[in-house]
C-alpha cells in the first residue's frame, strides 16, 4: 500500500511540475484533484472542528463522569450557541435566489466581529507594541552594544521612523520631510528586496524537498 | 429593513468587542465567548459555502458540455471521495492510519507542496526579468535580495570564506534580516494598523457599507 502511495504521490507531484513545459492535460487533472480535495479536506475540518465539536457538543454536551467512567452530573448545554447555528445557516441562503439578501446578516456578524477584534488587537500588538520595540537604547543598555548593534540599532529607529515619514500622504514630500521620506523608500526597498529573498528561498525550499522526494522516496536513488 | 439590521449587527458586535478589551468582566466577557465561538461557527459554515459554490458551478460547467468539463468532474469526485471518507471515519479522521490521514500524506501535501514549490520558477523567470538597476533604490532592493538569498545557502559562505566570520555573507544576511529588513517591516506593519484601525472604525459606525453590497 505504501508503495501504491509514494507512486500516486509521484504523478501528482509530476503532474503539477509538468506545467513548467506548458498547460497540459496531466496538470489539468492534478489540478482538479487538488482543488476538490482542498475543498474536501476544509469542508470536512470545519465540520467535525467547529460544527460538532462546537456547536453540536455544545448544545448536546456528554454527561460528565468520573475517571473510572461513573456518572457525575449531565452535561450543561450552551444553548446560546444555537444563534450561531442559525447565522451560519443563512449565510447558505446565499445561494438561494430570492432571499440571498438574507445572508448579509451573517455577513455582517462576521465583518463586526473582525473589525471589532482588529481595532483593539491590531492597535495593541501592531502599532502601540511595535512603536515601543522601536525605542530602544541605541547603545544597548549599559552601553554594552557592540558596533554591530549600535549600527544595527540605529538603522532600526531611523528607518522605521523614516519608513513611516514615506507613509504620511498629507503634507506633501519636501525639503528636510522629502529628504526622509526618501531614506524611508530605501529602507522600504531593502525590506521588499529581503522579503523577496526570503520567499524565493522557502519556495525553493519547499522545490527541493519534492525533488528530495521524487529521487528519493519514489526512485530510490537518493539514499 | 435590508440593510439597517446588517448594520446594527456589525455596530453591536463590533462595539462588544472593543468594551470587552477595556473591561473584561460580565456581561462583556460571557457576550466575548458567545460571539467567538459564533464566529467559529459561522465561518464553518462560509467556507461549507464556498464548498457548495464550487459543486454547483462545476455540475454546471457539466451540464453544459463546456471545454474541460472532464476536470469538473474530477473536481466533483474528488471532494465527494475526501468528504464521504471524512465523515465516515468520524472525529478520529485525521489519526494516522485513517484513510482520512492517507489522503492528506500521499495527495493534498504533495500537491499543494509541489504548487507553491513551482512557483520559484515562476518568481525567478519574473524576476530575472523585472529586476534592473535602473536607479538606486532598484539597486538597493537588487542587492538586499542578493544578498540574502546567496547567505541563505551554503555556497555564500565559501565564496566569502576569505572573509572574517562576521563578514561573511550568512551574517551579512541575518543583519538584513534583523536591522533594516525589520525597521522597514515595522514602519509597513504600524502603516497598516493605522488603516486598519480607522476602516474597522468606520465599519463600525456605518459610515463604510461597501461589505453590504448593492440594492435594498
Amino acid at each position: 500500500m505504501e508503495h501504491v502511495a509514494v507512486w500516486i504521490a509521484a504523478f501528482l507531484t509530476l503532474g503539477i511540475i509538468s506545467f513548467l513545459y506548458k498547460d497540459n492535460p496531466w496538470y489539468k487533472l492534478s489540478e482538479a484533484i487538488f482543488v476538490g480535495i482542498s475543498a474536501g479536506y476544509w469542508f470536512v475540518v470545519l465540520f467535525w472542528d467547529n460544527i460538532y465539536g462546537k456547536f453540536w457538543v455544545g448544545v448536546f454536551p456528554p454527561d460528565v463522569v468520573d475517571e473510572a467512567g461513573n456518572f457525575v452530573s449531565h452535561g450543561v448545554p450552551d444553548y446560546a450557541l444555537i444563534v450561531g447555528a442559525v447565522l451560519g445557516v443563512l449565510m447558505l441562503a446565499r445561494l438561494l435566489p430570492g432571499v440571498g439578501w438574507i445572508s448579509r446578516w451573517p455577513l455582517a456578524f462576521i465583518v463586526g466581529c473582525t473589525s471589532g477584534l482588529y481595532l483593539m488587537n491590531y492597535f495593541s500588538s501592531n502599532i502601540m507594541r511595535q512603536v515601543q520595540g522601536t525605542i530602544i537604547p541605541l547603545f544597548g543598555i549599559g552601553y554594552g552594544a557592540s558596533v554591530y548593534e549600535i549600527i544595527g540599532n540605529i538603522v532600526i529607529v531611523g528607518g522605521t521612523f523614516a519608513g513611516l515619514v514615506y507613509f504620511f500622504f498629507s503634507k506633501e514630500h519636501r525639503g528636510a520631510f522629502g529628504a526622509t521620506a526618501k531614506v524611508g523608500i530605501w529602507v522600504i526597498m531593502i525590506t521588499f528586496g529581503a522579503s523577496f529573498g526570503y520567499t524565493v528561498m522557502s519556495r525553493m525550499s519547499l522545490l527541493i524537498g519534492r525533488i528530495d522526494f521524487l529521487f528519493g522516496d519514489w526512485l530510490g536513488l537518493i539514499k | 429593513m435590508r440593510r439597517e439590521i446588517p448594520l446594527l449587527i456589525t455596530a453591536i458586535t463590533g462595539i462588544v468587542f472593543v468594551l470587552q478589551y477595556f473591561i473584561p468582566h460580565a456581561p462583556f466577557n460571557k457576550m466575548n465567548t458567545w460571539f467567538s465561538d459564533w464566529f467559529s461557527i459561522v465561518g464553518a459554515f462560509a467556507i461549507w459555502l464556498g464548498a457548495l459554490n464550487l459543486l454547483k458551478i462545476s455540475f454546471q460547467k457539466i451540464m453544459d458540455k463546456k471545454s474541460d468539463w472532464f476536470f469538473a468532474l474530477v473536481i466533483i469526485i474528488s471532494f465527494f471521495v475526501i468528504t464521504i471518507i471524512g465523515f465516515a471515519e468520524g472525529q478520529g479522521f485525521r489519526e494516522p492510519g485513517t484513510t482520512f490521514s492517507w489522503l492528506y500524506d500521499y495527495v493534498y501535501s504533495p500537491l499543494s507542496a509541489t504548487m507553491f514549490a513551482i512557483l520559484a520558477f515562476f518568481v525567478a523567470s519574473a524576476s530575472y526579468r523585472a529586476f534592473r538597476a535602473r536607479n538606486f533604490e532598484a539597486t538597493l532592493l537588487l542587492l538586499s535580495a542578493f544578498f540574502v538569498m546567496l547567505g541563505r545557502v551554503p555556497v555564500g559562505d565559501i565564496i566569502t570564506g576569505f572573509l572574517p566570520q562576521q563578514y561573511q555573507l550568512s551574517q551579512v544576511a541575518s543583519w538584513i534580516m534583523t536591522f533594516p529588513q525589520t525597521a522597514g517591516q515595522r514602519a509597513i506593519m504600524i502603516g497598516i494598523a493605522l488603516g486598519l484601525v480607522s476602516t474597522s472604525l468606520r465599519i463600525i459606525l456605518g459610515i463604510e457599507r461597501s461589505h453590504l453590497g448593492g440594492g435594498d
